[in-house]
């Protein structure tokens, strides 16, 4: 029987009577009294050296309340970035300058130039058209290895070249040389991690406002972490100390990395708010938030992997180029270094892994982290080059695979992680079962026979998350703590509100946190509701990303439980005129052990904040706890995926017509939910895979600029539910955190793009197109046409 | 959106009239014309709304047989009420963007717009439809002239398009994986005279018949009469596709146009 309450459980989501009756209250929802409301004139050119803006004119236009340019930022921060790598030669990464509003250049399309605060945004927009600008237009630099190149354009003139850092991580360079020298068969793959906008339902708003009265700045914004923007504005940019600057991000519309950052956008809300003492808002239009929003992935590879003669990997290389766009978006350089190369070694043995990154400043977009972040551009190149290697020596890809997997934990990689746990043949068995590999013969006869070819692609993936051992962290260049924190608040009549520093913006926390807090103490979910989203009402928490939520800061949230569990053992022990140590609490009730004399969970409560019968000179009233929980390992998530394809081969278009994904997460808290986590996943990393495709032109002008040319998966993109079964029933605990779980959210997104894709090249092979290896994706239907057709 | 002046009249004489002051433009469904408006890559002083107007609205048969559908009669309209009298073209109709969309996009406005990967070029060509206007009649071989150009003159409203029934017809859309608009868009329709091929979203001088196909498919309607791919010349090469892609599936499509029109 499934579990009706607590751990375990499939609860409907309570947040959703909101979010699907219209109700949810978002950032654009929130409208200050006063407010004004910002346009930025962004720029059409990819790279330019400014030498005048003139807005006079546009100064005496109706409703104009004061218009700014990088100028009115003189003296004012930029904006910083929150890790700095380290290069090979022991020199730290380049970072340029980040103005809030363009100085001296603009570097991309998109880049704000001026903002014009005025008493409507239509008049905004009108008065901006009224600005002149005197800019000349500089070659613009998109190609990385162009960048690259001696003598290219700089980006930034101030650097010696484009180069962020030359980062090499991993096994020694002889060490791994020596494998490959010793291989029977090395398998080469060059291979492009596509360009992608993350493209949340809701875009970015930001609405800054502030108080003379009391000198206090407020900002309400679309962030996946408000503490974070808090420190890193506050400290940072504009020199307000966290006392006068509250961050609040109320319900959000999906965030998938790119509202992590922070961004020029709520810099300018919250000094403009001041400068013209009236609440300044901005609200992103769909058009603005495809050259404002920071883009993800951006690599281009090639992976070297080296077998001895029975098949053993024995060494791995890289060596990839990682697009940063213009500037450092705030996690930037350590998407491709620390979240990507720390999973090189994937879920496989092979004693020598070397990663080389290079980092580059391109007249694009700032690139950043996107669901998944550097783990699935190390899991698709490393699945790829595997896949390749198993049809170049004429063996079976899973065969292949498992005998080559870690099968012992805890297990230490070459690459500086520390696997706790896992069982990578157990979750290999659950999707071959799930995907009736033995049926897929006939499944591609019958394919053939409609004159499609049909492919099976495997993939085997692991993942770092629950960032992060802060310790750790800052050891490779981390400038924040990755712990998080909760507060239990109990209410006199037995209530509860746990205030966390993780934010839900389409995960499921205010559901899942109280199924555990619930379960814990013995009382019903109802009495549960979390407090997310507002710096003044929540402990200093870092938010939600990298599938920390519920191993960071629910692991948190159960040790402020355990102390308020401990405490009201005591109160109870006062009533019951028993020792706490024999208190025992079950359902909700108190009891004295071995006894029936009992106190239920409300009566001690009401004890604690009435304290007219309590052991006040050995405890505080009131029943409240905080606790900080900082994770001693990464979680590893891991598990195999497996799709079919059908090619039409006359158009190149693909299909997905099956698709299995069995995870091990761990312990799960609400299957429902996860399955969604997956699910949603999934179609993202099949839209990465087939569809999506963020373009610029040489001159650096952006080509995918909306929705007509920027290709989302649709509901029809994905398969249908009966064909599409994920899978979580395989659970090796994690050993380090409290509830045992691992995190979900990102595990879609990292292992379903090489399954596509390894599962097209395979029904191009079964149509005798054996020249194709690879096809870079999104595997559209003209990129598939033009690779069996050697175009 | 710049600031403009709204009218809404409920005749075509009031439309004309409307449509005299200096830089007025009609809406049909405002699909295409609201959009350019949020952008300000236009600025109307006057919006002539032609939903109003009763007497361009609606889908009937003329008394030549040809179906007649007025040009302010949505896409959702015309997939109904044409599925038995042109079921190609009611299938075309009612493939045009989403629910939303064809429930307010019409007909008038995609062919005055002439998108060059619109579907509905395709079917008035194919068809040599006719394009009525408040002013005269146009001949489809007459009437589009490239990429966003048409015959129509400023301030000419399309108030119904007549469509000659085919024998058999079939339009086969391969979408553009973001637009869903025509990468290519194939509309075959075989008349007692002879087959009619036309194409849209390939070229870059927009919607235009395949006439090597016609001849072909006149003599013999069959998939295997399609002749090889045309050139890849002059083809539209983007993001989505090169030119040689887009000349290959014309063939493709052309070929399962005629396997599906039976
Ligand atoms: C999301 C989306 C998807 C779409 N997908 C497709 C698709 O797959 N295939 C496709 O073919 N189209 C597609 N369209 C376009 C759609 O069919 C539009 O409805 C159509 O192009 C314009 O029709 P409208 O009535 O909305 O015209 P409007 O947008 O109102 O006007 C368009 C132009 O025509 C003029 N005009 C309007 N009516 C008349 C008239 N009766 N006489 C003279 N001039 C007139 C206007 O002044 C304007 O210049 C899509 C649109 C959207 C928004």
């Amino acid at each position: 029987m499934p579990k009706d309450h607590g751990i375990g459980a499939s609860q409907k989501r309570r947040e959703d009577v909101r979010f699907l009756t219209g109700a949810g209250n978002y950032t654009d929802d929130i409208n200050v009294h006063g407010q004004a409301y910002v346009h930025f004139l962004r720029s059409d050119l990819a790279h330019g050296k400014i030498n005048n803006i003139d807005t006079s004119a546009a100064e005496g236009m109706p409703g104009v309340v004061r218009i700014f340019t990088g100028k009115d930022f003189e003296g004012v921060g930029g904006l910083p970035c929150g890790w700095q790598v380290t290069d090979k030669h022991g020199e730290p990464m380049k970072e340029p300058a980040h103005p809030v509003l363009a100085q001296g250049k603009v570097r991309h399309v998109g880049d704000p130039i001026a903002a014009v605060v005025a008493d409507s945004l239509e008049q905004a927009r009108t008065a901006a058209e009224a600005i002149v600008l005197d800019i000349d237009e500089l070659p613009a630099v998109v190609d990385m290895a162009k960048a690259l190149e001696a003598g290219s354009t700089k980006v930034h003139d101030d650097l010696a070249d484009n180069l962020c850092y030359d980062w090499q991580f991993g096994t020694d360079t002889e060490t791994t040389d020596a494998a490959f020298k010793n291989a029977a068969h090395v398998t080469t793959l060059e291979l492009v991690n596509n360009r992608l906008v993350a493209n949340p339902m809701e875009p970015r708003v930001a609405v800054g406002d502030y108080s003379r009265a009391n000198d206090e700045h407020t900002l309400y914004t679309t962030s996946q972490n408000p503490h974070v923007i808090r420190l890193l504005m506050g400290a940072f940019v504009l020199g307000i100390p966290e006392h006068k600057l509250r961050v609040v991000a109320p319900d959000v519309g999906g965030g998938f990395g790119t509202k992590i950052f922070h961004y020029a956008e709520e810099a300018f809300c919250t000094f403009a708010a001041k400068a013209c003492n009236r609440p300044v808002k901005w609200t992103s239009t769909r058009s603005e938030a495809f050259m404002s929003d920071a883009h993800g992935r951006d690599h281009v590879t090639k992976i070297e992997l080296a077998l001895d003669k029975d098949n053993n990997f024995i060494g791995v290389r890289t060596d990839t180029l990682a697009n940063m766009g213009a500037y450092l978006s705030t996690f930037s350089s350590s998407v491709p270094t620390w979240l990507h190369g720390t999973l090189m070694a994937g879920n496989y043995k092979t004693p020598a892994v070397q990663v080389n990154v290079k980092a580059v400043f391109t007249n694009t977009v700032p690139v950043d982290a996107y669901r998944g972040a550097g783990r699935p551009e190390a899991t698709f190149q490393l699945e790829r080059v595997i896949d390749k290697a198993a049809r170049e020596l004429g063996v079976d890809p899973m065969q292949l695979r498992r005998q080559n997997f870690i099968t012992s934990f805890p297990y230490e990689t070459p690459v500086a992680v520390a696997y706790d746990t896992g069982d990578y043949h157990a979750t290999m068995d659950k999707m071959e079962e799930l995907m009736d590999i033995p049926g897929f013969a006939a499944r591609r006869a019958e394919s053939e026979k409609n004159g499609k070819l049909r492919g099976l692609g495997i993939n085997c993936f692991i993942e770092a998350c629950g960032i992060a051992p802060s310790n750790l962290v800052g050891q490779l260049g981390a400038r924040a703590g990755l712990y998080d924190a909760a507060t239990v608040r109990v209410n006199a009549t037995g209530s509860i509100s746990v205030m966390v520093g993780a934010h839900s913006h389409g995960q499921g926390h205010e559901t899942v946190f109280p199924q555990v807090v619930a379960e814990m103490l013995g009382i019903d979910e109802s009495m549960v509701d979390i407090v997310h989203g507002d710096t003044s009402k929540i402990p200093f928490g870092m938010g939600t990303y990298g599938s920390r939520s519920l191993a960071v800061c629910g692991s948190a949230m159960v040790r402020a439980t355990e102390k308020i569990i401990n405490k009201a053992k005591k109160i109870a022990g006062h009533l019951l005129e028993a020792s706490d140590s024999d208190i025992e609490l079950k359902d909700g009730q108190f009891t004295v052990a071995g006894t029936d004399k009992s106190v239920a969970w409300g009566d001690v409560t009401l004890a604690a904040y009435v304290p007219h019968n309590y052991p006040l000179e050995d405890i505080e009233p009131g029943l409240e706890e905080t606790a900080f929980y900082d994770p001693a390992n990464f979680t590893y998530p891991a598990g195999a995926y497996a799709c079919e394809v059908e090619v039409d081969p006359d158009t190149g278009k693909v299909t997905i017509e099956k698709f299995v994904s069995a995870d091990d997460f761990g312990n799960v808290v609400n299957p429902m939910i996860v399955e969604g986590q997956v699910h949603g996943g999934i179609a993202q990393g099949i839209g990465q895979a087939l569809l999506e495709n963020c373009a610029y032109d040489e001159n650096g002008q952006l080509l995918s600029a909306s929705y007509m040319d920027y290709a989302m998966p649709r509901a029809d993109d994905i398969p249908h539910m009966a064909s599409y079964v994920v899978d979580h029933s395989c659970q090796t605990p994690c050993t380090h955190n409290p509830l045992g779980v691992k995190g979900c959210g990102e595990a879609g997104a990292i292992g379903s793009p090489p399954t596509v894709v390894n599962a097209v090249i395979d029904a191009l092979h079964s149509g005798g197109h054996t020249h194709v290896n690879h096809i870079d994706m999104p595997v559209s239907p003209s990129r598939v046409w033009a690779a069996i057709n050697g175009q | 959106m710049y600031s403009f002046d709204i009218q809404r009249p409920t005749s075509i004489a009031d439309a004309v009239a409307a449509l005299s002051t200096d830089e007025a433009l009609p809406l049909g469904g405002g699909q295409t014309l609201i959009p350019t408006l949020k952008q300000r890559l236009s600025a109307p002083s006057v919006l002539v709304s032609l939903g109003a107007i009763a007497e361009i609205k609606g889908v009937c048969t003329g008394d030549d047989g040809a179906l007649c559908i007025g040009g302010g009669t949505t896409h959702a309209t015309v997939a109904k009420e044409a599925a038995s009298s042109y079921p190609a073209l009611a299938a075309l109709a009612g493939n045009i963007g989403d629910p939303a969309v064809r429930n307010r996009g019409t007909i008038g406005g995609s062919l005055a717009n002439n998108d060059p990967s619109a579907c509905y070029p395709a079917a008035a060509l194919a068809s040599g439809a006719t394009i009525v206007t408040n002013t005269r009649s146009i001949a489809a071989d007459d009437y589009f002239q490239g990429m966003f150009a048409t015959a129509l003159n400023e301030g000419e409203i399309i108030t119904e398009v007549r469509f000659p029934v085919p024998e058999k017809a079939a339009y086969m859309k391969f979408e553009q994986p973001a637009s869903r608009f025509a990468l290519v868009g194939v509309f075959v329709a075989k008349y007692a005279d002879g087959v009619r091929v036309a194409v849209t979203g390939a070229s870059e001088d927009g919607v235009f018949r395949w006439t090597e196909a016609e001849a072909a498919l006149s003599s013999n309607f069959s998939a295997d009469a399609v002749p090889a791919a045309p050139s890849g010349d002059g083809m539209i090469s983007d993001l989505h596709g090169s030119g040689a892609y887009r000349a290959h599936l014309i063939a493709v499509m052309t070929k399962r146009a005629v396997a599906a029109a039976g």
